[in-house]
């Protein structure tokens, strides 16, 4: 199987690429990435032409930061339908965080979850294992066993890890392991039964609030144990200006610490809670205004490194009740990349810093051989095309889940081919 | 273009209420037991003349009632707008009383019929009169005038309006219109 | 004239026209409840849901009252769970309220916006009689008439509200409500029970309770809640009592005739002294009925008509 990618405007930040190139591929690799790539005259019947005139060509996309619900919430979504979503959203890998039923705390779950993505045969799947056992903050899961089993990070993602010795020792042995740590930052005592951001909105609407501090608070801690520790730390889905203030003066610092935040942090605001919409309500909660423009701010001058969905599949058995008892999550991979590209359009990020938040520092921050187009790496592609207009509607979704706030939403710029190991999973009509 | 036609002068409606309180009174020999009730918004005003009037004649303070009939209504969901409700102000038992009930324009009479509705609820008349300014016919229910003060045949696109103030001034005048 | 919604979900929905509307109507209504045959036949043949997940007996019975003497049925749908822990989703509750085709639901819950939710989800009238700490319009209502009856005016009153402001949908309905009409309004509580921000709703705040009475016209005192102390939301009801406790001292304090109110059920000697709540400026019997005619009020205006 031959792929040419022809007349596309290839952009790699991996080899600070960003020129009109043609692009090869053989065996489900990169096998030239040139000016006008001329084929032997006996291979014209057997590769495949793709037209890229007018679309940009850059390194499959990663999202560092989903939700699979496989294995126990199948319901809301499995590893085939999530990585179909995940393809149809231009993404060809993604990592799964480890809050399913039974928790990815052990080998068994991690080889489930591989074996089912095999099956699946969609997106590379990345599982992100638990650090702690059962997720419930007190006792280390086997990192090592859990390595070599085929996770590729860890995280208690969905709840903090508010033992602080606990979190020392996952960032030491992490460390060791050359495995990242990701932390889901919440001072539990501060945010316990709130439903939205504490602000004029929840003071409006009587909800009670989580306020920005109890995310601020613990990432103020993990960024001091990383100092203290010489290891590194990746904040997930950073939401409020203090953690964007923190994790920057830190990186002044030289502490290693990398920080993600999700298109809807960067999209809307607690204003989008007042119709109590629970597809709104998410964990951390969309936050004011101010929040907003200094998330913006941190992508742009690099205190953030990395835009990741935080695809948190619900139904309506969890969504369609009352908002204090709504199951909080966004699904964000089938809109996660035309999202962001407004922040492309707004002139706030280049497209070039997008596709590294999208494809080059997940990759680097997962220590996985991805991101790149480089002759010789996966041929893992994502063909997007920045002028696309198009109508959100969430019954079109690959996702088994709805709950999706953007649905009716007019959006520009969608991934039209999405190329895994050479192959082409998804194209749109 | 709208005609307009003024049928009765404030003269013409004060000599009418003059004539109608001796008539009522005759008619119940005498001011015993009697109290006036006026319907809410265009009987209000006339129900206070004929009182005035009656009360003079007759030396005593005759009771005065008004009474909203709104909540009676059998056309109150006819349409999406409801009408603005008034103050029902019936300081006193209607038992073994003899009511008059006052309305500028007898019509179909089911004003008179939501009317009579309303006043069972306040307690339970000796009998129950009907005193009109205006009887312009029509009617949709087996209800007749005690006292008239003016019988005007019109036709039912013909809009027929009072306008009357607590006392006599020049500008009263009951007017027929072309709607 | 109408009101130009389905539904009555909050204060901040209505405009001064409407409040104006529906205290008119309201004052009409008084009169209803004071005759011999306190019925009339207006809502005949109308079904009225009173569909309280919360505990509730005063708001609902007025309610219940207010749909009868309007001549409607009404049937009381209580039940103390949310729809999750009976594993049914709110839609599956709000379309089967639908299907019994009342005329008007009246909806008391413990969850914010669900009132919302359901009014979005069907055709019926909703009138929110409570969602958790959101709103409680027809409180704030009946607080307007009984307020605009006693003092012939809401614009330019010194109003003073005290107590658990964070927690209480009967303070910020009335927030929204009297700032609309021009009252003045300060909030008084523990700093702990201040909500964010509430200054930007356009009300004075302060902790000190002589203060916030000084000079009032009205006083609104709030329930305390005393499971809340397990919240951290203040020591103990003593010590509340010493602070925000409404006395025959501090009441000095606002105008000579001041009207002294409290939503109900009143937790005596905590937010409120015996001798206050018994007082002849107190005006708590006063609200329970002008709830009843309040509430016939907004039956009336919501029912039927297409």
């Amino acid at each position: 199987m031959k792929l040419i990618l022809r007349g596309g405007r290839v952009i790699d930040p991996s080899q600070n690429i960003d020129a009109e190139l043609d692009i090869l591929v053989e065996n489900g690799k990169i096998a030239s990435l040139d000016n006008n790539i001329s084929i032997r005259e006996d291979d014209t019947n057997t590769i495949t032409t793709l037209d890229c005139t007018n679309v940009i060509i850059v390194p499959g996309l990663i999202d560092m930061h989903t939700h699979l619900r496989e294995p126990g919430h199948e319901y809301k979504e499995t590893v085939p339908s999530g990585g179909n979503a995940a393809i149809a959203g231009g993404f060809t890998s993604i990592a799964c965080m480890p809050n399913t039923n039974p928790v990815n705390d052990n080998r068994s779950v991690t080889e489930f979850i591989l074996k089912q993505a095999r099956y699946a045969d969609t997106a590379h799947i990345y599982p992100v294992a638990a650090i702690s056992k059962g997720s419930d903050g007190t006792i280390l899961t086997e990192f090592g066993d859990l390595k070599n089993a085929g996770a590729v990070a860890f995280s208690d993602d969905g709840k903090p890890v508010t033992n602080s010795l606990l979190m020392r020792s996952a960032l030491e042995y992490g460390y060791s392991l050359d495995m990242p740590i990701i932390s889901h930052c919440e001072e539990i005592s501060l945010s316990a039964s709130g439903s939205m951001n504490e602000g004029f909105v929840s003071t409006l609407l009587g909800l009670k609030g989580i306020p920005a501090i109890a995310e601020n608070i613990m990432v103020e801690r993990d960024i001091a144990l990383a100092d203290y520790t010489n290891t590194s730390v990746h904040i997930a889905h950073v939401s409020t200006a203090g953690s964007v203030r923190a994790i920057r003066e830190a990186k002044r610092r030289g502490i290693r610490v990398t920080a993600e935040t999700a298109p809807h942090y960067f999209t809307l605001t607690e204003d989008a809670v007042r119709e109590f919409s629970t597809n709104t309500k998410v964990y951390p909660p969309l936050r004011s205004a101010n929040d907003l423009e200094a998330i913006k701010e941190g992508l742009k001058d690099g205190t953030i490194d990395v835009i990741a969905s935080d695809h948190a599949p619900h139904s309506s058995i969890e969504k369609d009740v009352e908002f204090e008892y709504a199951a909080s999550g966004i699904i964000g991979l089938e809109t996660s990349l035309s999202l962001s590209l407004k922040l492309v359009d707004d002139g706030i990020i280049s497209l070039n810093q997008l596709i590294e938040k999208m494809s080059t520092s997940p990759a680097r921050i997962l220590r996985i051989r991805k991101g790149t187009l480089a002759v010789g790496a996966d041929a893992d592609i994502t063909v997007i095309d920045t002028h696309k207009k198009w109508t959100v509607n969430v019954n079109d979704f690959r996702s088994k889940s709805r709950n999706c706030p953007f649905h009716g939403w007019n959006l520009k710029g969608k991934s039209v081919i999405t190329i895994v190991g050479g192959k082409i999973k998804h194209k749109e009509k | 273009m709208k005609t307009k036609k003024v049928v009765m002068d404030g003269e013409g409606i004060d000599r009418s209420l003059t004539r109608i309180a001796y008539e009522i009174l005759e008619e119940n020999k005498g001011g015993r037991d009697l109290v006036i009730v006026g319907i809410r918004e265009g009987g209000v005003f006339l129900a206070k003349r004929l009182r005035e009037k009656i009360s003079s004649i007759e030396g005593v303070d005759i009771p005065l009632g008004i009474i909203d009939i709104t909540l009676y209504r059998d056309d109150i969901f006819a349409s999406n707008k409801k009408p603005i409700l008034g103050k029902t102000d019936i300081p006193f038992s209607l038992d073994h009383t003899k009511v008059v009930l006052v309305d500028d324009v007898l019509f179909t009479g089911r004003t008179i019929r939501a009317a009579m509705d309303a006043l069972i609820d306040f307690g339970r008349p000796t009998l129950i009169q009907l005193a009109v300014l205006i009887d312009r016919g029509h009617r949709e229910l087996p209800i007749r005038a005690d006292f008239v003060g003016k019988n005007l045949p019109s036709a039912l696109w013909e809009e027929v309006s009072v306008h009357i103030g607590a006392t006599l001034t020049d500008t009263d005048e009951v007017v027929i219109e072309e709607g | 004239m109408k009101l130009s919604k389905k539904d009555v979900l909050g204060m901040r929905d209505l405009s001064r026209e409407e409040i104006n509307l529906i205290l008119d109507t309201a004052e009409s209504f008084l009169e209803v409840s004071t005759r011999t045959i306190k019925k009339v036949p207006t809502l005949r043949g109308k079904t009225i849901i009173n569909f309280f997940i919360e505990a509730s007996t005063r708001t609902r019975t007025s309610f219940e009252i207010a749909g009868k003497r309007l001549s409607a049925d009404t049937v009381n749908i209580t039940a103390t769970s949310s729809s999750m822990v009976k594993g049914e989703t709110l839609t599956d509750t709000a379309k089967t309220l639908e299907a019994m085709n009342p005329d008007i639901i009246v909806i008391r819950h413990s969850a914010v916006g669900a009132p919302h939710m359901i009014a979005r989800l069907i055709k019926q009238s909703i009138i929110n009689a409570g969602d958790g700490a959101h709103e409680h319009p027809t409180q704030a209502l009946l607080d307007m008439l009984t307020i605009r009856n006693e003092k012939g005016k809401i614009a330019g009153l010194k109003v003073a509200i005290v107590g658990d402001i964070a927690h209480s949908r009967v303070a910020r309905s009335n927030i929204f409500g009297l700032t609309l009409m021009g009252a003045q309004v300060t909030v008084c509580g523990p700093a702990m029970m201040m909500p964010r921000y509430i200054e930007k709703m356009g009300v004075s705040v302060t902790y000190n309770m002589e203060e916030a009475i000084k000079d009032a016209d009205i006083i609104m005192m709030l329930r305390i809640q005393l499971e809340r102390q397990n919240e951290n939301l203040f020591p103990s009801d003593r010590e509340y009592a010493q602070y925000y406790c409404l006395t025959h001292r501090n009441i000095q304090r606002a105008k000579a005739d001041v009207l002294v109110m409290h939503p109900g059920p009143i937790n005596r000697g905590v937010e409120i002294a015996p001798d206050i709540a018994d007082g002849v400026q107190s005006f708590i019997l006063k609200q329970v009925t002008n709830g009843v005619a309040v509430r016939m009020a907004l039956l009336y205006l919501l029912a039927g008509g297409e």
